[in-house]
């Protein structure tokens, strides 16, 4: 029973970390998606966005306002923050690169991941900030069933509720608004797209904005959780094989994908890392996304790949 | 005026086919060739700036040199044969901890064949430290046949992050070293110990030499262009008799093992004494930099780039003290961010292939100049 209760807390833990991940592995997809650019900002963004979250809720606080108007002026500021880098993403990247193939697109990603993060701690500062946003504590649960019960961390679970309604509000978004629809036709097909009068610099700065504001939800979740901080940007490495197992282009699928690599990395941690030397959470997630690499190379979820000549 | 290819004839198939075929890229190569091997090594002996100087070897030109080489070995992978490839670092490190270990001695414990190789003479270890990094490659190469893009980038990234932990992890590589650090042997060349920069610089340049030498002449061949064909369309290289198997393996092969051994001189060289943080996921992306700012599918590039992702930092850092503006370190940290990264977006925006089609429009320019047409 013992055991049993282990691997549940295990499992549990691992759920509830992946749904993180997936919160991250969403804002690639958006952008994914609507540009077919793979935007390896994304970890820098939530770095830019929980800075500017911390700092100016830091500010006001000191400055004496109730914390619930701190909050709201201050997610409100990091919107508008956010706001901004997307139109200047926009403008100034990837509006001139337009018709570049996908590597160069990628590359200069990379060439905006480093201006974000260098100006965001530039800006900002570099320390680590603490944000309190979510009770950081955790709950025992089914104390009655197993010896000392299944320890869930509070974080988590706010983390996992908010992913939900992100999902469902994107979900909506996509289907329902006339934006959502822009965004995706544009993403079937540029030039068709286009040709019935969908302004492309309009819906990129609208991808890239819905990105920044799911880099800021992100940031509130892992900024709670981690402090916020530099080491916040290597998130974008670890939704990678997120992406990788749900399909670039699925929404359901980067959860699911986060599902499985954070259930997947914890049990591993706990089982097979004492026979191997710790630390294998490292790299697991990856190996996993090999394999399923090599079983189905579009991923779980993605869109087959049809080659044409 | 001076630089066109009027009145050289081509009177042999030979003479047709060589790497340079214009007279003034040949003599301009040896120029560069001179300067590289007497002249820096003459300008250091008599300390005359700005290679009089430690510094300029140590913490220029030595890492220039190793990371151009590491810098080809990746610009065949993903600029000849199209498979992008974010673990250089890993392949790096292979080639390092490999030659690491068959300089010191190899010991196998495997009960029923216990495995012993004595040390082995410097040369041999690199070298078979790069074969260690190329079978690995050849391993991770194999998703290739499958996946490809951005996909296969991520299984590369498998290989980079597996192999982080594998040699923070396993003491085994860095012969339980209680601190995880590793400190390279001499570098003992046939009896002759290299340590002064010089001796160095010049150790790194006979290598990169040959390498780039050898890469040219490899993608100017069969295999060459068997890569090539699988870059621009992989389906249609296969049904023109081109096996993918053979052509993607071998780039990963050959890429993996020029990258060992840019790994094994960049640890036993450069660095001396190094931690598996070395060869980290940064390297990693360093040397993809190096390659896309320089041009794909440009051994030339490879060099161009290298020279500028390896330099920007360095003259960024003495910017403000050659003028005198009192910023802080850290100020000056993040600028170097900044500027770095929007310097890679312009020349992206400017130029997308890069360094190397900057320099032919530059030729071409050269040819008809100073005449209009």
């Amino acid at each position: 029973m013992i055991a049993f209760g282990q691997f549940l807390e295990v499992l549990v833990s691992g759920l509830l970390a992946g749904v993180l991940y997936s919160l991250v592995a969403l804002g690639f997809v958006l952008i994914f998606k609507a540009s077919g650019v793979f935007n390896f900002a994304q970890g820098a963004m939530v770095l830019l966005a929980g800075l500017a979250l911390v700092r100016s809720l830091d500010f006001m606080v000191g400055k004496g306002l109730p914390f619930w108007a701190a909050i709201v002026i201050a997610l409100l500021f990091a919107a508008v923050v956010m706001a901004i880098t997307a139109w200047m993403v926009e403008r100034f990247v990837l509006g001139p690169l337009i018709n570049q193939d996908g590597l160069t697109l990628f590359m200069s990603t990379i060439g905006v991941t480093f201006m974000i993060e260098g100006g965001a701690q530039m800006l900002f500062g570099s320390d680590v900030y603490p944000l309190r946003l979510f009770p950081s504590d955790a709950w025992f649960l089914f104390e009655s069933s197993f010896p000392g019960g299944i320890l869930v961390s509070k974080i988590d679970v706010w983390g996992g509720m908010i992913a939900a309604v992100l999902v469902v509000g994107l979900a909506l978004f996509f289907q329902k608004t006339k934006t959502g629809r822009a965004l995706r036709a544009v993403a079937d097909d540029h030039a068709a797209a286009q040709s019935v009068g969908i302004s492309l610099n309009w819906i990129w700065f609208i991808v890239w904005l819905v990105a920044g504001l799911v880099a800021l939800v992100a940031a509130t979740v892992w900024g709670t959780k981690l402090g916020v901080q530099f080491s916040i940007t290597f998130l974008a490495l670890k939704a990678l094989p997120v992406l990788i197992i749900g399909g670039f282009t699925s929404v359901p699928g980067a959860i699911v994908g986060g599902l499985i690599v954070g259930a997947g990395e914890k049990l591993a941690e706990a089982y097979l890392g004492p026979f191997i030397g710790g630390g294998i959470e490292y790299w697991f997630a990856y190996v996993l996304a090999l394999a399923v690499l090599m079983a189905r190379p579009q991923g779980l979820f993605g869109e087959r790949i049809i080659e044409r000549i | 005026m001076f630089y066109r290819e009027t009145g050289q004839f081509k009177s042999s198939y030979a003479a047709d086919m060589q790497i340079f075929p214009i007279r003034q890229d040949r003599i301009a190569l040896w120029v560069v060739l001179a300067l590289a091997f007497i002249g820096i090594p003459l300008l250091n002996a008599f300390h005359i700036w700005p290679f009089g100087s430690e510094y300029m070897l140590r913490a220029i030109l030595i890492p220039f040199l190793i990371l151009s080489l590491a810098a080809i070995g990746l610009n065949i992978l993903t600029g000849y044969c199209g498979q992008l490839s974010l673990g250089s670092g890993a392949f790096m490190a292979i080639g390092a901890y490999s030659a690491y270990k068959f300089a010191t001695g190899v010991h196998l414990p495997f009960g029923l064949f216990d495995l012993s190789i004595p040390p082995l003479p410097m040369l041999p270890s690199i070298l078979l430290g790069a074969l260690m990094s190329a079978v690995v490659g050849i391993l991770f190469g194999i998703p290739s046949l499958r996946i490809k893009g951005l996909y296969l980038a991520v299984a590369t990234l498998a290989a980079q992050f597996f192999f982080d932990w594998v040699f923070i992890r396993v003491k085994w590589f860095t012969n339980y070293n209680s601190s995880g650090s590793v400190s390279a042997p001499d570098l003992n060349f046939f009896g002759f110990v290299v340590n002064a920069p010089i001796e160095r610089y010049l150790l790194c340049l006979v290598f990169v030499a040959i390498f780039a030498l050898l890469a040219k002449n490899l993608v100017r061949g069969n295999i060459g262009r068997q890569w090539m064909a699988t870059r621009d369309m992989d389906i249609a290289a296969e049904l023109m008799g081109i096996r993918p198997l053979y052509a993607k393996l071998s780039a990963f092969a050959i890429s993996s093992f020029i990258m060992g051994v840019a790994g094994a001189l960049w640890a036993f060289v450069y660095l001396g004494a190094w931690e598996p943080l070395a060869f980290s996921i940064d390297r990693s992306f360093q040397i993809l930099f190096m390659v896309i700012i320089g041009g794909l599918g440009s051994i030339l590039g490879s060099f161009l780039g290298a020279a500028f992702i390896l330099v920007l930092p360095i003259l960024l850092d003495q910017v403000p003290h050659a003028l005198g503006v009192p910023i802080s370190v850290e100020t000056v940290s993040l600028l170097v961010f900044i500027i770095t990264g929007a310097l890679i977006c312009w020349l992206l925006i400017v130029e997308p292939r890069g360094f190397a089609r900057l320099w032919l429009t530059g030729k071409e320019k050269l040819r008809l100049w100073p005449y209009p047409y």
